[in-house]
């Protein structure tokens, strides 16, 4: 029987999977993902992890949590740095080790350890590693890596296409594109992409906009050459790659016109997102009136809350484009 | 002459008043941590952000209407929040129409010119380097009598006889400290502070239980900010040992008292090889020797959301398991209670208590 390796559905699960997914099955494992987060998942989590954590955090060990006893393998990367710039958060950073030292039970782990500040072909020798756990050796890895690889970049033109990564990966595997409408308005929904694009804990917040006929700009739809020519936005650069993905995302769109109105997702108890959802709300208020909402997400958000605030923003924003008078201050908090 | 402020930490602005005053700039003191100063950072900082983000604005907020210009703290290079307050605190006080600058010190390794820049932005006599090093020399001098004196206190507290005296007569040779100038000036007042503290009655044959403090710095360091855990602990007939001093690391006793003379960093390498940024690393590092140096238990003081205190709590629980020591974790913002936290303390220190004279039967 095949090496069953699993990968938690959540954090950087969304902009990896694919080519993790093809990594480990090119060199004949099985690859096991712990599917869309449910109730149970969630409730594991909380259970599991410590209170003070974000929900992200609790969430991706109820997401272990669903794995351990089905899998031979975890696969939870170090991934410290990816662009030579900035790391991730310090939870990204220790991950693995909250993992083995909290969960009981938990099968081994493939943690190897990515930073590209390090050396040139620090990601090759990062796969090459996680390769040679599985017991695979040189020119297999090498072949993997190089597939693994040409899936990444084809998956990332599919998200710069406009496409959601499930949508990607849906494309990636049948090859047929679902249906696109144009819609009413257009939002930028900014946020980290486990918040994002996981329909549990954002309480299907992108159906439901997309039900009201709102298309949606997330940051991964913008190509991150772009975001990185957005100059003198902070006076210091921000540390964290997904947060300073974000706050670029957001000054690159709110200079474009063709955007109706912000959405900022944020998890509660989240740490880079308070300074980076100060530094955004600042940004909205600098640039123009654009209609500006936070929307904090926990463990216990529920449906009709969400649902309430989401209508009376876009009904908000509708009316004022009917109008087409200027709206006066923003519906941040402030 | 810039008017200028810094944050509070602890005793240590006694020494930066001086240092500053000594460069030719006219300090605002920035007063000691209280209920107003929390107030009002809470009104205005993320709600998120971590305690010290909070204190720090608060502390800003009550010293700017004073007429500050300049603030001057420190930076850093992430992944932890603390290099971007500044920045952060610079945009809201100038949002509140507060026209102040902020001196950021980055560490002077990686960048070397800004540091010397930053140095002659509060040099407005324009002092040679020469003249600069003396002072700062003797700045750093007073900042490691202060620090002496306060960790002498911590020794004596648990085993005075009279409630209260240590904490007195601390406060009154801080005082003989602070009015010392000159380098032969301070080690004296520091000697005199040492024998009148050691005059304090002691009962030397007290049965002490030894803790050791882990965590963030700055709640480890301002004792408003931690509501003065020590002196709490120390009522309780608990020597604290801090892992955290502004002139250092304790690392003179770690390396003597372990056998293999493991720095933190070794020891943390089992449970968290990675460098998380603030002081994750550290506090699972020296809660692995205190254990070893035979300390009967470790707090660890960490602010609400702070993420490498949260990955090290995490583990801890592991590492507590290893070694068997008891370890308490508090996570401190502006809700916590003083109450809710002595009482917490009690039982822990009962529980210690236990733990060694079961140890001692055994």
């Amino acid at each position: 029987m095949a090496v069953r390796v699993g990968i938690p559905s959540s954090l950087l699960y969304y902009l990896y999977y694919p080519a993790w997914n093809t990594f480990f099955s090119e060199l004949g494992a099985r690859v096991i993902p712990s599917g869309n987060t449910t109730r149970e998942i969630l409730d594991l989590g909380v259970k599991e992890a410590l209170a003070d954590a974000c929900v992200p955090i609790k969430l991706y060990f109820g997401h272990v949590k669903a794995l351990v006893g089905q899998v031979d393998y975890l696969f939870i990367p170090r991934v410290v740095c990816l662009n030579r710039e900035t790391t991730y958060c310090p939870k990204f950073l220790g991950l693995p080790d909250m993992i083995l030292h909290s969960i009981k039970n938990v099968p081994p782990l493939i943690d190897v350890r990515i930073d590209v500040r390090e050396e040139r072909d620090a990601l090759f020798k990062a796969y090459r590693q996680a390769g040679q756990v599985l017991g695979a050796t040189g020119r297999v890895i090498i072949q993997a890596y190089r597939k693994a690889m040409a899936t990444e970049r084809r998956f990332f033109s599919l998200l710069r296409k406009g496409w959601s990564p499930h949508e990607a990966l849906q494309i990636l595997k049948t090859g047929s594109r679902p249906p696109k409408k144009k819609g009413r308005l257009t939002f930028a929904v900014l946020g980290y992409p486990y918040l994002v694009y996981d329909q549990y804990i954002s309480v299907g917040l992108l159906g439901r906009l997309k039900k009201m006929g709102v298309d949606v700009v997330t940051v991964e739809n913008l190509a991150p050459r772009v975001l990185y020519r957005q100059k003198d936005y902070l006076e210091k650069r921000l540390f964290w790659t997904l947060g300073d993905l974000v706050l670029r995302a957001a000054h690159y769109l709110l200079r474009r016109t063709n955007i109706d109105g912000v959405i900022h997702v944020t998890a509660f108890g989240c740490g880079p997102d308070s300074l980076v959802g100060k530094y955004l709300e600042m940004a909205v208020h600098q640039y123009r009136n654009v209609p500006f909402m936070s929307l904090s997400i926990d463990e216990h958000s529920g449906d009709a809350g969400i649902a309430t605030r989401l209508e009376a923003f876009v009904d908000m924003v509708m009316r004022k484009k009917e109008v087409g008078l200027q709206c006066p201050g923003s519906l941040s908090p402030m | 002459m810039p008017r200028i402020t810094f944050p509070h930490v602890g005793e240590s602005y006694r020494s930066f008043k001086m240092l500053m005053e000594d460069l030719g700039n006219e300090v605002i003191l920035p007063p000691r941590p209280s209920k107003r100063t929390l107030d009002l950072g809470v009104r205005y900082a993320p709600e998120f952000a971590c305690f010290p983000v909070k204190i720090l604005l608060g502390t800003y907020l009550e010293t700017c209407p004073q007429g500050v210009e300049l603030i001057i703290t420190s930076g850093g290079v992430g992944p932890c929040r603390a290099g971007h307050y500044a920045q952060l605190h610079k945009k809201i006080l100038r949002s509140l129409g507060y026209q102040v600058d902020i001196v950021v010190f980055e560490p002077p390794r990686l960048y070397p010119l800004e540091f010397l820049h930053n140095i002659q932005r509060l040099n407005p006599h324009r002092m040679s380097y020469r003249a600069i090093y003396e002072c700062i020399r003797r700045a750093w001098r007073k900042l490691q009598a202060l620090d002496n004196v306060e960790k002498l206190t911590h020794k004596i507290r648990p085993r005075e006889t009279v409630r209260g005296a240590t904490t007195r007569a601390y406060r009154r040779v801080l005082e003989w400290i602070d009015r010392a100038y000159s380098l032969a000036e301070i080690e004296e007042a520091e000697q005199s502070a040492i024998e009148e503290l050691k005059k304090v009655p002691q009962d030397p044959y007290r049965d002490v239980l030894r803790v050791g403090i882990v965590g963030e710095v700055y709640v480890l360091l301002e004792p408003a900010s931690n509501l003065e855990i020590e002196e709490t602990l120390g009522n309780l007939g608990v020597e604290v040992e801090r892992s955290l001093f502004l002139t250092g690391w304790t690392r003179d006793n770690t390396w003597a008292e372990t056998t293999e003379g493991l720095t933190v960093k070794e020891a943390a390498l089992p449970y968290l090889p990675e460098l998380l940024g603030g002081h994750g690393r550290d506090s699972i590092g020296n809660t692995v020797l205190y254990a070893k140096r035979g300390f009967d238990g470790v707090i660890q003081l960490a602010p609400f959301t702070c993420i490498p205190e949260i990955v090290a709590r995490t583990i801890l629980p592991r590492v507590s398991e290893d070694h068997s020591i008891p370890v308490l974790t508090f996570f401190l913002d502006e809700q916590t209670g003083k109450a809710g936290m002595a009482t917490r303390l009690e039982a822990f220190v009962d529980l210690m208590r236990r733990k060694k004279a079961a140890r001692r039967t055994a």
